[in-house]
């Protein structure tokens, strides 16, 4: 058993789980500046795999791993633009759009995917983000290899876990998006513009889900597969709630999400060959539902989650 | 006092709300340093018209000028940018979030960042000025309803209104909280604010206001340049089109006690707790339950109506011992009540009025039969409803969140008596009422009574209260601080009751 536990916490694991975090984060990051406005963005999933393939694709053809990324983060932004358009500026069904925007996303994906690359036997892939070592940092025993060798994407959440939470906190902005969730009518009476700020906040979520769909299909798989996502922007979601909607616990709900999942895939690796494998990749899953159990008694959503804001109505 | 140019003008607004005409062709101004009354009854379009200077609402037609120069104003942000500030009658505040941070909703940081020094040092300058003091980092939700009025308040002088709109400032206060409040009023005022002032208290309109706009069917029905010297009574015929006399409660003849709380105790589970809590209401009979609220009052309402269940006594409906304390098993029993808050525990503000209006009785046969509604009765029951109680509202398929204040209060009453009660329990029964509804409301119960109805009133208006009820008894920390008779009861008794000072029944 000790050996099992050997190769289970060796030295890679720490950095394993930094890096399965950091889509999840991402993703995270971004539902919960939507939720936090009051839409509920349930096109995630399809945003991220749409994301991962539009910048794949970028890259792809132009060789360039930043052009992917931004074209990624742009792709983000319009679909946040879209479920907005749905959702604050027509005021329609959040569920019923998330989940339009998902579909049309995800088809899209698989549509233009097929269209640009055709059916190939051995599907193409990409030179993806290589690690980059931060000197002094990265000599850090223990985490210095796991937190300071990583991908360029992976010191990008590290700053956006802090910038998140100051904007939303510190910022006149962030507080108008605090305040457009709990009461959009005291925002409008105090002359901020409920619909700006919702549309700014749902594109901000879409550019972050933008950076997690990259992540995966530029980092981490360095390919494109329709697979690519796998649910991930589900968990965000129920991340998000874990998270309280909060930056700092959102991200540690995604963190921790990522140890399980780091648990589990070493496991499956590990000696413990006779147990079917599909029973470890249940092993998160099974995690994110207790926790959402657990946590979400007293978690308390911000009030005005799926109204949509109507000036003359009351 | 002298008539300086006009700080506001409105000139010939319209607007409507569908078939609704909300208003019509108004016209109203406010000089500086003037407390302007606006006067209406429940749907006159008194806060339809303040919507509209304020930038919620865009009118139909009419135009606004400000101090002669005509601008337009289509959004809060157009109003609070041209000095114009409302304090609306339901709070736009945001529950979880700071005090400060409600403050500084909206208004620019520095150097990015959200301006916390400015914004203390702004609060506290305009708390030295007219008397309006807030803890800057409590959430909101922790504030009084008289603290979270003084916040809006401070939110409008904040972003340096000069016109400060208040609707119903003083029905959600208690009666030793508006005399606060309107000090803070007149001191802004003294320094140059226009004010605009909406209440159905028309002694208060008199103490406070230097002049008065009433409006009736959303239409200017006149104007009182001299509010102190003007009765109330000429007021009220202006606002309602015709004379309002008081209801005369004759003498009763209680029968049998229709429902006792023999030593009710709660818990303190949410708010004060019931001590010991005793108290018979008779047939015939209308019992006050006196006191500053927060004594208990939302508790024994709740007991009563059977939301809640006590820790130890026994409660009787009509001689039958209630056991489960459900709100179906009370209802059964005889108990019809009408809630204080009629938005969130009277009616379903999203659902067709005639719907709400069948509720508590959906399953009855009168409603439906093998598990189906029957929208055919409950149409017409809601329609005669309608006609009974002059409920104004195009139809019963209305939904109830749109109708005014008044007309809510009148469809949770037509609801609850229809159905002949033998005790009804009401909170606040005439708050937001104008004086025809209240009046209107007063004589229903009075009619009850005479039914041989047992009615109990919790109320904060000792006025009203001293006018309504047979009996009165004071709840001072969850106890019942002593019960005085109508006749012997005074304003100042009952006040030193209600203090805790006098404390034997
Ligand atoms: N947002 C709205 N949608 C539809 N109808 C409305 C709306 N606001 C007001 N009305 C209607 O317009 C009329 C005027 O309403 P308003 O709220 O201005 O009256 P009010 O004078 O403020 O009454 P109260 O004393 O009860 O507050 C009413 O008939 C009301 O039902
Ligand atoms: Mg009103």
């Amino acid at each position: 058993m000790s050996a099992v536990l050997e190769q289970i916490f060796q030295v890679g694991f720490l950095a394993a789980i930094i890096r399965i975090a950091t889509p999840l984060a991402f993703a995270t990051l971004g539902e919960m500046f939507s939720e936090r406005a009051g839409v509920l963005n349930l096109g995630i999933e399809g945003i991220m795999l749409l994301c991962a393939m539009t910048g794949f694709t970028a890259t792809s053809l132009s060789g360039s791993l930043w052009l992917g990324v931004l074209v990624a983060v742009l792709t983000g932004m319009l679909m946040g633009a879209l479920h907005a358009l749905f959702t604050v500026a027509l005021g329609l069904s959040q569920h019923v759009c998330g989940i339009g925007v998902t579909l049309f996303s995800s088809g899209l994906a698989y549509f233009l995917y097929r269209l640009i690359f055709g059916q190939q036997s051995v599907p193409p892939a990409i030179k993806g983000f290589q690690t980059l070592p931060i000197p002094v940092l990265s000599d850090i025993p223990v985490l210095g290899p796991a937190v300071f060798n990583q991908f360029a994407l992976v010191y990008m959440v590290i700053i956006a876990i802090p910038l998140a939470a100051f904007v939303l906190y510190r910022t006149p902005w962030g507080l108008s998006v605090r305040m457009v969730g709990e009461n959009p009518r005291a925002a409008d009476s105090a002359g901020v513009s409920v619909i700006a700020t919702r549309f700014q906040a749902v594109i901000l979520g879409g550019a972050l889900m933008g950076l997690a769909g990259a992540f995966l299909s530029m980092a981490q798989f360095n390919a494109f597969t329709f697979g690519v996502v796998s649910g991930r922007g589900w968990v965000a979601i129920a991340l998000v709630v874990f998270g309280r909607w909060d930056p700092w616990r959102s991200a540690g709900a995604a963190l921790l999400f990522a140890f399980v999942d780091a648990l589990q895939l070493r496991m499956q690796a590990s000696g413990l060959g006779h147990i079917p494998y599909e029973a470890f990749l249940m092993l998160p899953f099974i995690f994110t539902i207790v926790a959402m159990a657990v946590m979400s008694r007293n978690a308390v959503a911000p009030s005005a989650l799926l109204k949509p804001f109507r000036r003359e109505e009351r | 006092m002298p008539t300086p140019a006009p700080l506001i003008e409105m000139r010939g607004i319209t607007k409507s709300f569908g078939a609704v005409k909300a208003n019509e062709a108004v016209d109203l101004s406010v000089a500086p340093g003037e407390i302007l009354g606006l006067l209406g009854e429940n749907g006159a379009g008194k806060t339809t018209l303040m919507n509209v200077l304020f930038g919620a609402y865009a009118p139909d037609a009419g135009e606004i000028l400000i101090q002669g120069q005509p601008v337009r104003i289509t959004s809060s942000a157009d109003a609070l940018a041209a000095g114009i500030g409302m304090v609306h009658q339901h709070f736009h505040l945001a529950p979880r979030l700071t005090v400060l941070e409600n403050l500084l909703i909206g208004i620019p940081g520095k150097s990015g960042r959200i301006d916390r020094a400015g914004g203390l040092a702004r609060l506290a300058e305009i708390g030295r000025q007219h008397g309006l003091t807030l803890d800057p980092d409590l959430p909101v939700s922790t504030l009084s309803v008289g603290e979270q009025q003084r916040l809006e308040i401070v939110k409008a002088l904040f972003r340096g209104a000069k016109l400060l709109i208040l609707d119903e400032p003083t029905a959600v206060l208690a009666p030793s909280e508006v005399d606060g409040l309107f000090s803070a009023l007149r001191s802004m005022a003294a320094q140059g604010l226009g004010i605009i002032f909406i209440s159905h208290k028309l002694n208060e309109v008199r103490a406070l206001t230097h002049r008065c706009t009433v409006l009736r069917h959303g239409r200017v029905a006149g104007r009182v340049d001299d509010p102190a010297n003007t009765t109330s009574a000429a007021m009220a015929q202006l606002m309602c089109g015709h004379e309002i006399v008081p209801p005369a409660r004759g003498p009763s003849t209680p029968g049998e006690a229709v429902l006792t709380l023999d030593a009710i105790s709660t818990s303190t589970h949410s708010g004060t707790a019931l001590r010991d809590v005793s108290l018979a209401v008779r047939s015939g009979e209308i019992l006050g339950i006196a006191g500053v609220s927060g004594n208990g009052q939302r508790a024994l309402a709740e007991v009563i109506s059977g939301v809640r269940a006590p820790d130890a006594g026994r409660m009787t409906i009509a001689g039958q011992t209630v056991s489960r304390f459900s709100p179906r098993e009370v209802q059964a029993l005889g108990l019809g009540r009408i809630p204080e808050d009629r938005m969130t525990t009277g009616l379903v503000t999203n659902l067709p009025l005639a719907d709400s209006m069948v509720l508590p009785r959906i399953g009855t046969a009168a409603f439906s039969s093998k598990g189906l509604l029957k929208p055919d009765a409950i149409r017409t029951f809601a329609e005669e409803q309608i006609k009974a109680y002059d409920i104004r509202c195009p139809g019963p398929m209305t939904r109830a969140g749109a109708l005014s204040g008044g007309n809510l209060q009148k469809a949770l009453l037509a609801r609850e008596l229809a159905f002949d009660p033998k005790v009804l329990i009401v909170s606040q029964p005439t708050r937001g009422l104008d004086i025809g509804a209240a009046r209107f409301i007063h004589e229903k119960f009075l009619d009850m009574r005479a039914k041989g109805c047992g009615i109990i009133v919790i109320g904060e208006d000792l006025e009203e209260l001293l006018v309504l009820c047979d009996r009165i008894a004071v709840m001072y920390e969850g106890r019942i601080a002593g019960t005085l008779d109508s006749a012997d009861a005074t304003i100042a008794r009952l006040g030193l009751l209600m203090t805790g000072a006098e404390g034997h029944g």
